[in-house]
Order: structure tokens, then C-alpha cells, then sequence
């Protein structure tokens, strides 16, 4: 169970996808007399956009599996998804907190801003593409191409990442506990600071995960696709 | 952007609702692909020495059992004729070939959309729900199926270039991504006289896979291949009259997901489709790796 945000106090407003429509349910996020209640959503059923564009403080829960972009451009919200996310969930997160309980499809947490995404399963290829400064922590593995030309914030992979891992990365930091099937352009191994580590443990523990820091590797961007290098021979 | 859909029912006493399952599937892709849609449905075989034929009428008002009367005049043999509107599906005795070659001779613009003993095939322009509805899917049985709807993005709409696509003997294939090389595919295959029907990119790569399994390739050695000869983004998902099979391009640019239970395989392009199956909450999901060759038989 992820140390996320405690569930406030207050009534539940529930949500049935079955019988409500997604328009009334993200118009109604999208209110302000939702303040003082947790939402459910039941049945979500693979419906793309649940949950986006929120921009208070909300506690929402969603049953079941959800369709792309779940809790995209999230703002302050808390939305938990006790299932499967399709493509893109929770990109461009500017703040607040999203914890996927099962696995993540391509693209989790795109060029997300800021706040806390929490996959506990696998994130397919592309996970935090061109991320821009929020902290992304998969419990499961990543598929190739993850944390491709992300700009800033931080990447924890408890597993395996595939190929290409980190290419093109500016300044976005990843630990990777598993093995690296092989790392993109310009990314290299170096070795964690005593700042890594710590940095490293609150995250860990912000996702309730039990590793040690001691066993992950930290891949940063070696900074030679910075400038234009008109002698080299052009072999990324 | 198209949908992709297929259903394969293991337990023997559920087959007679692969169609009814099968409906929500493809009318919940419908976002991915308004503007046409069709299946392959695979069912036991009809004796060895028979065939059935999907024919395709389009807008004409075709006499099915008129055509029947001329086949019989025609050909030795008992040739039968299920017909729905402009689709029928013939089952004969006669050579394959010389049959087809009969058909694409008529005064009637009659297409066949596929050959084999197991296969049948719909397809057509419309929203998927219509297409479900003008050729009955509720009511189709079977071991597995193939379905497809198409938002096209690369060659016209019309019902010849609706997937699934066919090749050979009871052999289909649905692409959603496009392909950036079909020409080139094409002209290495048409100097062996594997002809085209139209210039879709996604028959490419039907037709390339099928040269492949006739020169004694199994299909997953026929994939693999493709890897290397096929370039551009794909989700594919093949048919044969023993298995389907379910491949992504090394980037998986198009998304897939599989719900595996003991009573059946699904597969859809996104979970939406799948939501409606019976035992889903139990099933085990999961998205199919890129360039990793999934296969599940009758």
C-alpha cells in the first residue's frame, strides 16, 4: 500500500459508469461543491479521459480498468485507480498525486510538470517521455524508449528497463534497480550521491515500496547532444 | 487509427456465442474506426473435398439463387448458397481455383472475399454496428474470429479495402498502424505472380505472410521475417483455421490487450471492448510485447 495522501474524511459521492455518463462525472470533478468528498467511479470499463483536467484538492478512486490519458493535466487531485491504465495516464500532471494499482499502457506520465505518479505494476514503452519535472516511480518494469529526452524530475524503476533507456535525457535523473537491456543516446551509468540516496529513500517510501537504495544504479545524461559538435561523425 | 478485435473460444460448449460475445467487441471500437469494419469467423471444416466462398455483391441486387442455377449448369457436383443480402456464402466441391476464376468472370460484379474450409468472411462500409446488424454477427458461431473497424488513413474507403484482408486458404489478417514499404513488398511479390486486389498496405503484408506460409514457413517463422521486410507500425492480428496469432512492431506504437481465462482468449485494441466479457474481472490481462509473437490454437 503506497504512502500516498490519507483519504480525507466525508461523505462519498459515487460515480456508475454503467449509469452515469464520463461528461457528468468529470463535470462534476470539475465543480466546485466536490471539495469535501471522496469520489468513486465504478465500472469504469476502459473509458478514455476520466478524471482529467482536475484542479482541486479531490480524492478520487476509480474500480476497475480506465482507457487513455486517465487523470491527464491532473492538478492537486489525488487519483488512485485500483486497476490498468491505458495510454498516456496522468500526462502532463502539474501537481498532485496518481497511483495506478496495476500496470500502466506506452507514454505513463508524458511530459508531466510536477507531483507524484505511482505505477505498481509494469509501465509499457515510453514511460515519462519528455518528462518535465514530476517523479514517476514504477514498482514493476519499463518497456524501451522510457524517460526518452526528459527534461527534469526524477525516474524510479524498481525491475527491468528495455532498450534505450533514457535516450536523449537533458536533466531528468533515473534509478534503475534491474537490469538495463541497453541505454539510449547520451545516457550513462554514474555512480549515487549520498543526495541520490536520500532522494531515492523518499521516493521509495512516497510509493510504499520496500527496496533498498543501496541496490539501484543511477543513469543521468552525459550532456555531449548539449552542443552541436560539427566534428564528430554523427553516430548517436 | 483502426480497431482490432478477436475472440477464440476454448471450451467447445461456448462456441454457439462466439458472434454474440463477439458484437460489443467490435461495436466498442467504433471511435477507432467509423467508416468500415468486417470479420472472419472460423468454423469446423466442410468435408475435405469442399470449399466455401465468401462472395460480395456490393450495391447490386445479386440473385443468389440464380447464381446457383448457373454454377450447377456450369460445374458436376452439389454446390449449396447461404445467402444475407449482398454477401453469400457458397459451399462446393469445385476446384478452388477454376471456381474463382468462374466468379471473377460473371456479368455480376461478384468479389470473393475469401476461400477456404473453415472461413467465412464480412466486410463492408458502414459503423460497425450496422455491419454487425446487415450480416447478422449475433447469430455467427465458431472457434475463433477476426474482426477489424477502420478509420482509413492511407488508401480509399470502400468495402475492398475494409480488413480483413485474405490470402490463399483459410488465411486472414487485420493491421492497425500503416506500413511505409508495402510498394517495395509489392514489387518482390508480384514478379511471382502473387497478384493484388488493391493498394492497401495492409494486403501487403497479407500476402507477403501467406507467400511465406506456402513456401512451407510456419506462420511464426513467417512473422519473423516480417520483422525484417516489413517496415512501419503494426498491430497484427492473423487468423488461420487452427489459430490466431497477435504481433506488434518493435516501438508498439499501436496498443493491444489480451484477457486470457479458461473459457476463452480476447483481444482488442483497448481494454473498452473487452469490459463486457463474462469472468473479465478474473481474467488474466496484459499487453503484448513489442516484436513478441503471441499465439493461441483451437
Amino acid at each position: 500500500m503506497a504512502n500516498l495522501k490519507p483519504i480525507a474524511a466525508g461523505p462519498i459521492r459515487e460515480f456508475d459508469l454503467e449509469k452515469d455518463s464520463l461528461r457528468e462525472l468529470n463535470q462534476f470533478l470539475h465543480s466546485a461543491a466536490t471539495s469535501h468528498c471522496q469520489i468513486q467511479v465504478r465500472n469504469p470499463n476502459g473509458a478514455h479521459s476520466i478524471a482529467c483536467g482536475l484542479n482541486s484538492e479531490l480524492d478520487v478512486r476509480i474500480f476497475g480498468h480506465v482507457g487513455y490519458y486517465a487523470a491527464g493535466m491532473n492538478k492537486l487531485a489525488t487519483v488512485t485507480i485500483e486497476g490498468n491504465a491505458g495510454p498516456g495516464v496522468a500526462e502532463n500532471m502539474m501537481s498532485g498525486q496518481v497511483h495506478v494499482k496495476g500496470f500502466a499502457s506506452t507514454a505513463a506520465g508524458a511530459s508531466a510538470h510536477g507531483g507524484l505518479l505511482v505505477i505498481d505494476g509494469d509501465a509499457s514503452l515510453r514511460c515519462g517521455i519528455s518528462l518535465k519535472g514530476a517523479d514517476i516511480v514504477v514498482g514493476g518494469s519499463v518497456g524501451s524508449f522510457s524517460a526518452f529526452m526528459a527534461q527534469a524530475g526524477r525516474i524510479v524503476i524498481c525491475g527491468d528497463a528495455e532498450d534505450a533507456l533514457g535516450d536523449s535525457l537533458y536533466e531528468a535523473v533515473i534509478y534503475v534497480r534491474g537490469k538495463v537491456a541497453s541505454l539510449g543516446a547520451d545516457a550513462r551509468f554514474e555512480p549515487m550521491t549520498e543526495a541520490d540516496f536520500d532522494t531515492l529513500r523518499q521516493l521509495l517510501k512516497s510509493a510504499g515500496l520496500e527496496y533498498e537504495a543501496s541496490d539501484f544504479k543511477r543513469v543521468a545524461s552525459a550532456k555531449k547532444m548539449y552542443h552541436w559538435h560539427a566534428d564528430a561523425n554523427q553516430e548517436y | 487509427m483502426c480497431g482490432i478485435v478477436g475472440l477464440l473460444i476454448k471450451k467447445p460448449n461456448m462456441r454457439d456465442q462466439l458472434g454474440a460475445l463477439m458484437v460489443p467487441m467490435l461495436v466498442g471500437m467504433t471511435e477507432r474506426g467509423p467508416s468500415s469494419a468486417g470479420l472472419a469467423v472460423y468454423s469446423p471444416p466442410v468435408e475435405l473435398s469442399s470449399h466455401k466462398f465468401s462472395l460480395y455483391s456490393g450495391e447490386h441486387a445479386m440473385d443468389w439463387s440464380d447464381l446457383l442455377r448457373r454454377l450447377s449448369k456450369n460445374f458436376d457436383g452439389i454446390h449449396e448458397i447461404s445467402p444475407l443480402g449482398n454477401q453469400a456464402v457458397l459451399t462446393s466441391g469445385v476446384d478452388p481455383d477454376s471456381l474463382v476464376t468462374w466468379i471473377t468472370q460473371l456479368r455480376e460484379p461478384v468479389a470473393v472475399l475469401s476461400v477456404g474450409q473453415s472461413i467465412a468472411l464480412y466486410k463492408d462500409v458502414g459503423t460497425p454496428a450496422e455491419i454487425a446488424e446487415r450480416y447478422q454477427f449475433k447469430t455467427l458461431r465458431g472457434s475463433h474470429l477476426v474482426g477489424h473497424t477502420r478509420m482509413a488513413t492511407e488508401s480509399a474507403v470502400t468495402p475492398a479495402h475494409a480488413h480483413p484482408f485474405t490470402a490463399g486458404r483459410d488465411f486472414c489478417l487485420v493491421h492497425n498502424g500503416s506500413l511505409s514499404n508495402p510498394h517495395l513488398v509489392r514489387k518482390k511479390l508480384e514478379p511471382l505472380g502473387i497478384h493484388f486486389d488493391t493498394d492497401n498496405d495492409t494486403e501487403a503484408a497479407c500476402r507477403f505472410f501467406e507467400w511465406r506460409l506456402r513456401e512451407g514457413d510456419s506462420l511464426k517463422t513467417a512473422v519473423q521475417r516480417g520483422f525484417n521486410e516489413l517496415d512501419g507500425f503494426y498491430t497484427f492480428l492473423m487468423g488461420t483455421d487452427q489459430e490466431l496469432l497477435l504481433v506488434r512492431d518493435a516501438f508498439a506504437c499501436k496498443p493491444a490487450v489480451v484477457a486470457e481465462t479458461d473459457e476463452f482468449v480476447a483481444i482488442a485494441s483497448e481494454f473498452r471492448s473487452l469490459a463486457h466479457l463474462p469472468g473479465i474481472a478474473h481474467a488474466t490481462l496484459f499487453e503484448p510485447k513489442p516484436e513478441e509473437i503471441y499465439s493461441w490454437r483451437i
